[in-house]
């Protein structure tokens, strides 16, 4: 008689399913190819490419100041930090001596960005969870700041504000009355956040302790900004390789040690807090004097290789330069946080579920044309 | 209600006795079909100018007055809408899963004491045909989710399947719990039994009270709404079980989810807050203005509801089941117990 137990002679079978390109959980064309027994997910596989516009590609066709517009087409989320990146390294590689005021300006945009970038990825995060209503929440908030640039600049996503050597245009006189009402706001709008979200016990139980990112891990795949800083690895590019004015003001740099959706979730919303704070250090102190820096108006930079890091809303972008003397130049390379990140993504999400993936997927906080360019 | 007697007396004098029964069943039917359906589209306005509210923004505010053709214009697209489905769908079962959602969601609707006249079918197992007719509902998800032949829907129809299984005892038995202090299945004995002793979430207090949260967390699972809408669950699965449907056959998956919603909330009227009855006896004496107050506790019940949708997130499916079968069976099944002591010893409030 067959004495083994019936159990056995049932087997579960994985499959795979598509989760994307279009899948409202990507946040645009990202493909994951995902292995799943049941619910339980065995394997994923990111397919990119979806979006590739060979950025880097074009940059070797286009002068300086051109290359500085492609650079909003990639995170466009944090466009302008994106811009001060290319513009820096020019700047660097020229050794040109950039005034006070461009570098205060530079910082407080680029914190608003971040901000405004924080908050989408809030009000997406919510969504991603099937709270819908923090979306509008997010966005709210993120209107302000937008308006702001607006009024600055002329775009609201898409800044094109910096221009190597400096700014485009001076500030409009109303920039630092709408700042100082914003921060206002905010400061009264972010608790609200804590409440509708942060301490909601079925958002809590999602959250805590699933997609967890050891601190080894985290270096080993490279992993930068919210995301390394979750699990402990101190990585803020604006404290250990200080640019603009951010050796001007004092911040913390938010670290926790857990390395769970939940840690990822909190830096972000702490880091908020931070940029709050830069900004209010810096608003009332804007020195007078010029807003860019003389150029020529074909920038030639030195032959040689330049390199350049700054800290965008979703971790470290790095901006490399190979350069022969030409007015482009010979080789344009951008180290994008998002494509390191999402390299990370099959390492925490197998053995969860479908919902924990899109948990932790949603505090990676993927822009997808930052990882394809 | 001398329209009604007047159509009863003239159909049995024009025809033989069982064709007129025939016939005014049909009738009846057709006047509830059309009632639904309409109700189903304003709780669909409803929900969205809820949310919008919810949401700082306005809703849907232009077509007609407040937008209240809104979604009848939406119905009107639905319907001239072409119908596309998977070619190697299982075309019978395809086709026949949205009438097992919209058919079953309809069949319950005919039970509820709108008064005391206005009560289409009064049967002696009324709470019974009640849970029994809503738990056939999701042979329509699983049938539809099944014959797409899409993984999404598929994931989408097992976790229903899981879902409805596991919450319908805690209906069943938070309704139970209730049953104990009427003595009745009967809808309209119960109505009788809280117009003598006042609404039954007072009779029984605490138990009641507890019967009710129960009756409501199970209740919206039952639905599929959030935060139980793991069936549909669009960050995950697209839109679940549905995805392969369009037009009136997605319309009817919509529309069920939105009678559904006015069941529960229906059932726990009739069954906590009194059906038709009027706070401390108020309105008594004009018998029409039941339907007011039964159609006003119940929409405030789904308020609820959508309050529940535009607040929390959504659950993981495991904490689905261990919320269910880890805390609301158990403390369901002592809060049974302790009714039924209370009923034994008489210390229910009686008025």
């Amino acid at each position: 008689m067959d004495t083994t137990p019936i159990i056995n002679n049932f087997k579960s079978e994985e499959y795979q399913i598509n989760m994307g390109p279009q899948h409202p959980a990507t946040h645009g064309v990202l493909r994951l190819l995902l292995t799943i027994d049941g619910e339980i997910i065995k394997k994923v596989e990111p397919d990119l490419g979806y979006i590739h516009r060979s950025i880097e590609k074009m940059c070797e066709r286009d002068s300086y100041q051109q290359i500085v517009h492609l650079t909003d087409r990639m995170d466009y989320l944090s466009s302008h930090i994106n811009n001060e990146a290319v513009c820096l390294t020019v700047e660097n590689a020229l050794e040109l001596e950039i005034p006070e005021r461009v570098k205060v300006i530079r910082t407080i945009i680029a914190e608003l960005t971040r901000i405004a970038s924080h908050t989408l990825w809030w009000g997406v995060m919510g969504m991603d969870v099937g709270a819908l209503t923090t979306y509008f929440y997010g966005f709210r908030d993120r209107e302000m700041i937008n308006d702001i640039f607006e009024e600055t600049c002329g775009a609201r996503l898409t800044m094109n504000y910096n221009i190597p050597g400096g700014l485009m245009f001076d500030i409009h006189p109303n920039f630092v009355k709408r700042t100082k009402e914003f921060i206002a706001h905010f400061k009264t709008k972010l608790p609200e956040y804590d409440l509708l979200l942060s301490n909601n016990i079925i958002f809590r139980k999602r959250m805590e302790g699933i997609g967890i990112l050891t601190k080894e891990d985290a270096i080993s795949f490279g992993a930068s900004g919210p995301v390394g800083r979750a699990s402990g690895y101190s990585c803020d590019v604006r404290k250990h390789h200080s640019y603009s004015a951010y050796d001007k003001v004092k911040f913390n740099e938010v670290l926790k040690t857990e390395g769970d959706t939940y840690s990822r979730y909190q830096v972000r919303v702490l880091e908020m807090w931070e940029s709050l704070s830069i900004i209010e250090q810096l608003i009332d102190n804007i020195p007078e004097g010029d807003f860019f820096a003389k150029t020529n108006a074909v920038i030639k930079l030195p032959e040689g290789e330049f390199y350049q890091k700054v800290e965008t809303a979703r971790g470290e972008l790095g901006v490399y330069i190979v350069s022969t003397g030409t007015k482009n130049p010979y080789r344009m390379k951008f180290r994008s946080p998002g494509f390191s990140n999402l390299s990370l993504l099959n390492h925490i999400a197998v053995g969860g579920k479908i919902g924990d993936l899109v948990a932790t997927m949603a505090t990676l906080d993927l822009v997808i044309p930052d990882i394809d360019r | 209600m001398n329209i009604t007697k007047n159509i009863h007396e003239w159909l049995f004098s024009l025809m033989p006795e069982t064709t007129a029964s025939i016939v005014e069943m049909v009738l009846i039917a057709v006047v509830y079909l059309a009632i639904f359906a309409v109700a189903g589209l304003y709780l669909v306005l409803l929900e969205r100018r809820v949310a919008a509210w919810f949401q700082l923004r306005l809703g849907p505010n232009r077509v007609g007055y407040q937008g209240l053709l809104q979604t009848m214009a939406d119905a009107l697209k639905l319907v001239s809408k072409e119908l596309t489905g998977t070619l190697k769908a299982d075309k019978f079962l395809y086709n026949l899963a949205p009438y097992f959602v919209i058919v079953t969601a309809l069949m319950a609707m005919s039970l509820f004491p709108f008064t005391k006249e206005l009560h289409a079918f009064d049967i002696n197992i009324g709470i019974f045909f009640l849970i029994a007719i809503s738990s056939i509902g999701v042979i329509g998800i699983l049938l539809g989710g099944w014959s797409s032949n899409n993984k999404f829907a598929l994931i989408g129809a097992m976790r229903s399947g899981v879902q409805t299984i596991s919450y319908e005892l805690s209906v069943g038995l938070s309704l139970l719990t209730m049953v104990l202090m009427t003595g009745s299945l009967q809808l309209s004995q119960i109505v009788e039994v809280q117009e003598k002793g006042g609404w039954l979430i007072v009779q029984g207090h605490i138990p009641a009270l507890i019967a009710f949260c129960i009756y409501m967390i199970a209740g919206t699972a039952e639905t599929n709404r959030a935060p139980f809408d793991l069936v549909e669950a669009e960050s995950e699965l697209g839109a679940g079980f549905h995805t392969e449907y369009s037009g009136m056959k997605f319309a009817y998956f919509f529309l069920a989810e939105f009678i559904n919603m006015f069941i529960i909330a229906s059932i726990a009227t009739t069954v906590f807050f009194g059906a038709y009855l009027s706070p401390f006896g108020i309105t008594e004496s004009i018998p029409l203005l039941g339907v007011f107050w039964f159609l006003g506790k119940t929409l405030l019940l789904i308020f609820l509801m959508m309050w529940f949708r535009w607040t929390f997130p959504r659950l993981r499916i495991d904490q689905l089941l261990v919320l269910e079968w880890k805390y609301l069976l158990p403390l369901n099944l002592m809060n049974l117990l302790l009714m039924a002591l209370m009923v034994l010893l008489g210390l229910t409030i009686q008025f």
